[in-house]
């Protein structure tokens, strides 16, 4: 054997490289003139004491959990999905035409239409990159990433010119109707007494994304579909043997991922700014990388992520609002974040491995 | 009289790689101008012992003397500089180079080529006639054939003065006429007075043509031995440590009728390469048909047009009914609905996925049976519970269901595989390299399960490139050359001798023994191909 345990791999690895990087940031606000200690404190007390600020924290999991088990079911079939951007911002769009122009009685039944309309327009989105890549040999991080762009062109054209309202200055669609409001975690959980999550846009979008970390879960592990998508990241002449297509199993991945991406269009288009806005995604699509990365494509390691980087998200906010470290600083931090859980994890695992296997060896 | 020192002499060499002990306190003497083989099976540490002699590898414990005397080797320049040199199994050839610009590489004397050039022609000719070592110092390496590449690789290692020769499985590339070939070349150094070293897994080689042999046996150095007192049977016993059947017993075939017929079978490869050029073959319900051939003459593209994921022109028919060779019916479920149960040459890249546990890969490829499925899920209790039959069924060890496949041995691996084909019951079974990686005694079993699958009626396409296992286990004999057909025989009516020149594109006989005729022969092929080429 000469590897070490399972859990040290899932959970001491991306522990160790979050720390590093927590130190490293440290040096950086030091560098700064800032207390770090101060930093963390009013980080943590602005994203997790209170309700409110969990509201946020969690309203941003929500959309990472989404772009994060994107990136994971494509990376299962070996399939480096960076457009996560682009599918959510044509989910926005899905879910605009969904909630627009078809009568929603309840939210309820509004929610399961926009989901699926998100699903839609997102797997739409993947499919064209899907196709190139099965078909013609087009790698998918280049497809994708072009996709991004034409995503990004295709809202401001659709906004502009189709969806915003007579006499509207800002390029946005019309507000949803009222019937469409998603109940949000103010509504669901507070009681004359004791207000709750009071002004965060957190909503029940939150347990859609949980739902759809049980779904993955399934997909991947107790279907045969997910077995063939394994199989196929694996070993391609494997697959093939086998009698699995990788034409139609790389179809099918791209469009579940894209369709994945595109569901986190209905927390923030439905459940928070309530109408389509340019840029909703704020992102999303890329920090879905990272979280898969640190959540080792698992869905379980994909929400936990989600929420550090919802914490980090959060939090950042709370930093740029009260103290003199700048706005930029918090990406800094966000980056460093990403670069030692996702781009240097070998520097981590490496020595920890060495250290597992000299233990062992000094035990037997 | 004092006898001379040895040429080599390993005192407690060891070595570990993480936890793994690739070689244990070996000592070994080998005694200038003798050939002294080491066998063993893969992963018993031989080539470990073989990267520390030639500077690849620092041994964590051990002393090596060359000419009695003591001698660090801390890199392969200084193996060189002790008179080492190293023949690998995959050639370090520069392909678009001329033989003399090879033998020269590293070895150059100055900042101009031309003098060295030279001297190294004058070298290679002098080398060529005493030790039978001919080739075109002119020729490019890439067009010249696997047998003469290897020795271009010798004279490599001669032109750097070397008296001992370290070979690495050296005929695994080679047709039998190549290996003879390459023997007498050995025995030549050896009458000149150099030291080889040879490493094999084949025994057959180890007898014919080696002075002393070590075993070695999971990282041990379990015996050196006298070749000419020992035997087969005693060299396998210490390789396995146990008693091995070294020939499969089998009953004469009962053929049936026929079950797979092959029409003028073609591929043409993404490059437009011709792989298969009309193959046509029929294959008999209760035989096997040994394909033999050196590898890469269009085996592969066979099993895999036969297992249905590559495209081909042509006509198969299973049981009198004609199957797809492309499009949507030509895939490894239509050929497994077909009845066609497939054992890939590659277990690595094909058979298994490696990550996935064992139960994972017992159903590989036939996931899809409803037996598998409850609901939208796949039921991974039942199929849990197959594999830990089939695991039993076929001795794999050990026989945890959850462990990943990539953690089992070479032959555990094939088990898995063999079980997994052989279970589902299939009327033709196609298997390719069975027992390549394999240890011996796993060898053993394998060879058992196809011939009694054989006895049950079962057709069986075997394609090996071990000449020795084609003939333990066919009943029929077909040589590939060049993606055809040179030939079919009973196993029965023909010799080692004669599939040697069908291996080497030749079917009519020269008719003496000699060698050279055959190399004429060789010579004015590959001269037609390059013109053809050309």
């Amino acid at each position: 054997m000469d590897k070490m345990p399972a859990w040290a791999d899932a959970v001491l690895v991306p522990l160790i490289s979050l720390i590093l990087a927590a130190l490293l940031s440290a040096l950086v606000i030091i560098a700064i003139g800032e207390s770090p200690a101060a930093a963390l404190k009013l980080m943590v007390e602005g994203a997790l004491m209170r309700s409110a600020g969990w509201g946020y924290t969690l309203y941003y999991a929500t959309n990472f959990i989404f772009t994060g088990l994107a990136v994971s079911v494509a990376f299962h079939a070996r399939l480096f999905n960076i457009g996560g951007e682009g599918q959510a911002t044509l989910g926005g769009l899905g879910v605009a035409l969904v909630v627009l122009y078809l009568p929603w009685p309840h939210w309820s039944l509004a929610l399961v239409g926009a989901s699926l309309g998100a699903a839609a327009f997102g797997a739409l989105w993947a499919l064209i990159p899907a196709f190139l890549q099965a078909k013609r040999g087009s790698h998918i991080v280049i497809t994708t990433i072009m996709f991004n762009f034409i995503a990004a062109a295709l809202l401001n054209y659709v906004l502009v010119n189709l969806l915003k309202p007579a006499g509207a200055m800002d390029p946005a669609s019309a507000l949803f109707p009222s019937a469409t409001h998603l109940p949000t975690f103010q509504q669901m959980f507070s009681s004359a007494d004791a207000p709750l999550f009071r002004g965060a846009p957190a909503n029940i979008s939150f347990f859609l994304a949980l739902l759809a970390c049980v779904a993955v879960w399934l997909l991947i592990w107790r279907t045969r579909l997910g077995y063939e998508i394994r199989a196929l990241g694996h070993s391609e002449s494997a697959a093939r043997y086998a009698g699995i297509s990788p034409v139609r199993i790389i179809i099918v991945t791209m469009l579940i991922s894209g369709g994945l991406s595109g569901m986190m269009a209905v927390n923030t288009t439905m459940g928070e700014s309530e109408r389509l806005v340019m840029n909703a995604t704020e992102g999303a699509g890329f920090i879905g990388i990272a979280v898969a990365l640190m959540g080792r494509n698992h869905p379980f390691g994909v929400l936990l992520a989600a929420i550090l980087f919802g914490f980090l998200y959060q939090g950042g906010a709370e930093l740029a609002l009260w103290t003199s470290i700048p706005r930029e600083l918090i990406v800094v931090i966000q980056a460093l974040v990403i670069l030692f859980t996702g781009a240097l994890d070998n520097m981590v695992r490496m020595p920890l491995e060495k250290l597992f296997l000299s233990m062992r060896k000094g035990s037997t | 009289m004092t006898d001379p020192a040895p040429a080599i002499e390993l005192k407690g060499i060891s070595k570990a790689f993480g936890p793994v002990q690739a070689n244990k306190d070996i000592s070994i003497r080998v005694m200038p101008g003798t050939i002294h083989g080491i066998i063993g099976e893969n992963g018993a540490g031989k080539s470990t012992l073989m990267s520390i002699l030639y500077g690849f590898y620092k041994a964590d414990a051990g002393e090596v003397y060359i000419a009695g005397k003591r001698t660090e080797i801390p890199d392969s320049q200084a193996a060189i500089s002790a008179g080492i040199g190293m023949v690998f199994q995959h050639f370090k050839l520069v392909q678009n180079f001329t033989v003399l610009e090879n033998v020269i590489l590293g070895a150059e004397d100055g900042g101009l080529l031309r003098p060295s050039l030279a001297k190294a022609r004058g070298a290679l000719k002098k080398l060529a006639e005493e030790y039978e070592l001919s080739v075109d110092p002119d020729a490019l390496v890439e067009d010249l054939s696997v047998g003469h590449q290897q020795r271009v690789e010798i004279l490599k290692a001669l032109y750097r003065h070397a008296d001992i020769l370290i070979l690495d499985e050296p005929t695994g590339v080679l047709t039998p006429a190549e290996a003879d070939h390459l023997f007498r070349i050995l025995s030549g150094l050896r009458a000149q007075g150099k030291t080889i070293i040879l490493i094999t897994h084949k025994l057959r080689e180890i007898m014919e043509i080696t002075d002393t042999v070590s075993v070695m046996r999971r990282g041990e150095m379990t015996a050196t031995v006298k070749t000419s007192e020992t035997s087969p049977e005693q060299l396998a016993e210490l390789m396995v440590g146990r008693k091995v059947l070294l020939r499969v017993d089998k009953k004469p075939a009962r053929p049936g009728a026929k079950v797979l017929e092959v029409e003028n079978l073609r591929l043409v490869d993404e490059n437009g390469v011709e792989r298969l050029k009309g193959i046509s073959l029929d294959l008999r319900a209760g035989e096997v048909l040994g394909i033999a051939g050196v590898a890469g003459n269009g085996q592969s593209e066979l099993l895999e047009v036969l297992g249905g994921y590559a495209n081909a022109t042509g006509t198969v028919r299973v049981n009198g009914r004609a199957i797809a060779l492309s499009g949507k019916d030509c895939t490894g479920q239509s050929r497994r609905a077909d009845g066609i149960g497939h054992v890939p040459e590659d277990r690595h890249h094909e058979g298994l996925i490696l990550p996935y546990t064992a139960w994972e890969n017992a159903v590989f490829g036939y996931h899809r049976d409803p037996a598998f499925q409850s609901g939208p899920l796949m039921n991974n209790a039942a199929i849990r519970e197959d594999a830990k039959g089939k695991m039993a069924r076929f001795d794999v060890r050990p026989p945890d269901p959850n462990l990943a496949a990539r953690n089992f041995s070479g032959g555990n691996q094939q088990k898995i595989v063999l079980a997994r084909e052989i279970e589902r019951n299939p009327d033709i079974l196609l298997i390719g390299q069975p027992t390549r990686g394999v240890d011996i005694g796993a060898i053993e079993f394998i060879h058992q399960q196809i011939i009694r699958l054989r006895d049950e009626g079962k057709a069986i396409l075997l394609v090996s490139v071990e000449l020795d296992e084609i003939f333990s286990l066919s009943d029929r004999i077909a040589v590939m050359f060049d993606g055809q057909l040179m030939g079919l025989r009973n196993a029965a009516d023909t010799d080692q001798r004669e599939l040697g020149l069908m291996m080497a594109g030749i079917t009519e006989d020269p008719g003496d023994d000699s060698i050279a005729a055959v190399e004429a022969q060789l010579a004015a092929k590959n001269a037609r191909e390059a013109a053809h080429h050309g």
